[in-house]
C-alpha cells in the first residue's frame, strides 16, 4: 500500500480526516479532540507524587479531576500513531535540533533544549489560560461554533506569528 | 450509545485507538516537524491553516447534521473573552518559541524529535503546574473571568437549520483556503 509508505499526504485530504475523526469521537465517545488538558493531569500526577495535601486543597486540581481518562490515552495514542507513520514512511529518525533552528538560529543542543523547556511552560500557561490548544480550541471549539474557540484561536496565530518573526528576523 | 459512553475501558481503549489515527493523520499531514510549523508561522507555508480549516469545515457540517437529530453533544470550554486573548496570546508565545503545539508535539516525539520530548513535553507539564499553582490567586484578581461567551456554542443560538448559517460560512472558509492557495505560488 503505497499511500501509507508516503511521507507527506495533502493537507486537505488529512483535514478532512481529522474532521472526520472528530464526529467519530463525538459519536462514539462523546468527547472532541484535544490535547492539553492530559499536560495538566500529568502536572497533577506529579504533584500528588510528591504532595499530596498540596493537590487534595488546589482549586484548580479540585475542579480537573487528575485521572488517565479518554484525553490521556488520546496523547499517548498520538505518539504511537506518528511513530507508526513514520516508520512506514522511513521518516523516522532522532533528531535534537530540528533543520531550521540549526541552520538559522544555533546547532547546540543545550540551547535548544533550554529554548523548548522554556517554550513549554509558556505554552502551558498559555494553553489553560485560555483553556485549550490548536486541537481543542483551534479545530474542535471552533467547529463547534464557540466564539471563546474562535477568538483564542486567532490569537495563538497572532502571538505565534508574532514571535516567529521576533525569533527569525522579518 | 450512553452505555458505550459509559463503558470506562472501552472509552481507555477507543481513546488510544483515536490517537493512534490522529497521530498517523497529524505525521501524515507534516505537522509532527518543527520546521512544517514554523513556516507557517513565518508565514511561508500554509499546510497548518489548511488542515485545520479543513478538519473544521467537516466537524461542523457533521455536526450540523448531528446535533438536531440529537445523536451528539456540544461541548465547548467555559472562560471570556478576556481569557481567550491573553491566554491565546501567552500560548502563541510559547507555540511559536516550543514549535509544536500540545497535540503535534506527541506526534513529533512519535517522530523522534528529541528536543519534544524531554524538553517541550517537560516545559508543558511545569506550565500546567504553575497554572493550576496560581489559579486560585489570578482568579480572585480577575485575571481569569467567566463571560456571557462562557460555555457558549452559536449551534444553541441559531434558529432553524443550522446549514443555513454553516454552509455559507463553510463557503467563506473554502474561500479562504482558495486565497491561500493562489498567495502561496
Amino acid at each position: 500500500m503505497r499511500i501509507f509508505t508516503m511521507v507527506q499526504w495533502s493537507p486537505y485530504i488529512v483535514g478532512i480526516l481529522i474532521g472526520a475523526l472528530n464526529l467519530v469521537a463525538m459519536l462514539l465517545s462523546d468527547k472532541v479532540l484535544g490535547a492539553s488538558t492530559s499536560y495538566a493531569k500529568a502536572s497533577g500526577m506529579v504533584r500528588n507524587f510528591f504532595d499530596k495535601e498540596y493537590v487534595k486543597k488546589n482549586e484548580f486540581y479540585l475542579q480537573n479531576a487528575i485521572n488517565i481518562d479518554w484525553g490521556f490515552m488520546l496523547v499517548v495514542g498520538i505518539i504511537i500513531g506518528a511513530f507508526i507513520s513514520a516508520a512506514l514512511s522511513n521518516d523516522f529518525s532522532l533528531v535534537l535540533v530540528p533543520n531550521m533552528w540549526a541552520n538559522e538560529i544555533s546547532n547546540s543542543f543545550f540551547v535548544r533544549f533550554i529554548i523548548a523547556v522554556f517554550g513549554g511552560i509558556v505554552l502551558g500557561i498559555g494553553s489553560r489560560w485560555a483553556g485549550g490548544c490548536t486541537s481543542g480550541h483551534g479545530i474542535s471549539g471552533t467547529s463547534q461554533l464557540s466564539v471563546l474557540s474562535w477568538v483564542a484561536s486567532i490569537f495563538f496565530f497572532i502571538g505565534g506569528i508574532a514571535t516567529a518573526f521576533l525569533i527569525y528576523g522579518f | 450509545m450512553t452505555k458505550l459512553h459509559e463503558n470506562k475501558n472501552m472509552q481507555l481503549f477507543l481513546g488510544l485507538l483515536m490517537g493512534i489515527v490522529f497521530g498517523f493523520l497529524l505525521h501524515k499531514g507534516g505537522v509532527s516537524k518543527y520546521d512544517i510549523i514554523l513556516a507557517q508561522l513565518r508565514l511561508t507555508d500554509f499546510t497548518v491553516l489548511k488542515i485545520m480549516l479543513s478538519a473544521v469545515i467537516v466537524t461542523m457540517l457533521g455536526i450540523s447534521y448531528l446535533y438536531p437529530k440529537g445523536m451528539v453533544k456540544i461541548q465547548v470550554k467555559p472562560g471570556s473573552i478576556k481569557n481567550s486573548i491573553i491566554g491565546g496570546l501567552i500560548f502563541g508565545v510559547g507555540f511559536a518559541t516550543l514549535g509544536y503545539c500540545p497535540g503535534t508535539i506527541a506526534a513529533a516525539v512519535g517522530n523522534g524529535y528529541l528536543d519534544g520530548l524531554i524538553g517541550g513535553m517537560i516545559g508543558i507539564i511545569i506550565g500546567s503546574g504553575i497554572y493550576a499553582a496560581f489559579y486560585s490567586d489570578w482568579k480572585k484578581k480577575r485575571l481569569i473571568t467567566e463571560d456571557k461567551y462562557s460555555s457558549l456554542s452559536m449551534f444553541d443560538s441559531m434558529k432553524g437549520n443550522p446549514f443555513r448559517y454553516t454552509l455559507p460560512f463553510s463557503a467563506i472558509l473554502v474561500i479562504f483556503m482558495i486565497i491561500l492557495e493562489i498567495a502561496e505560488l
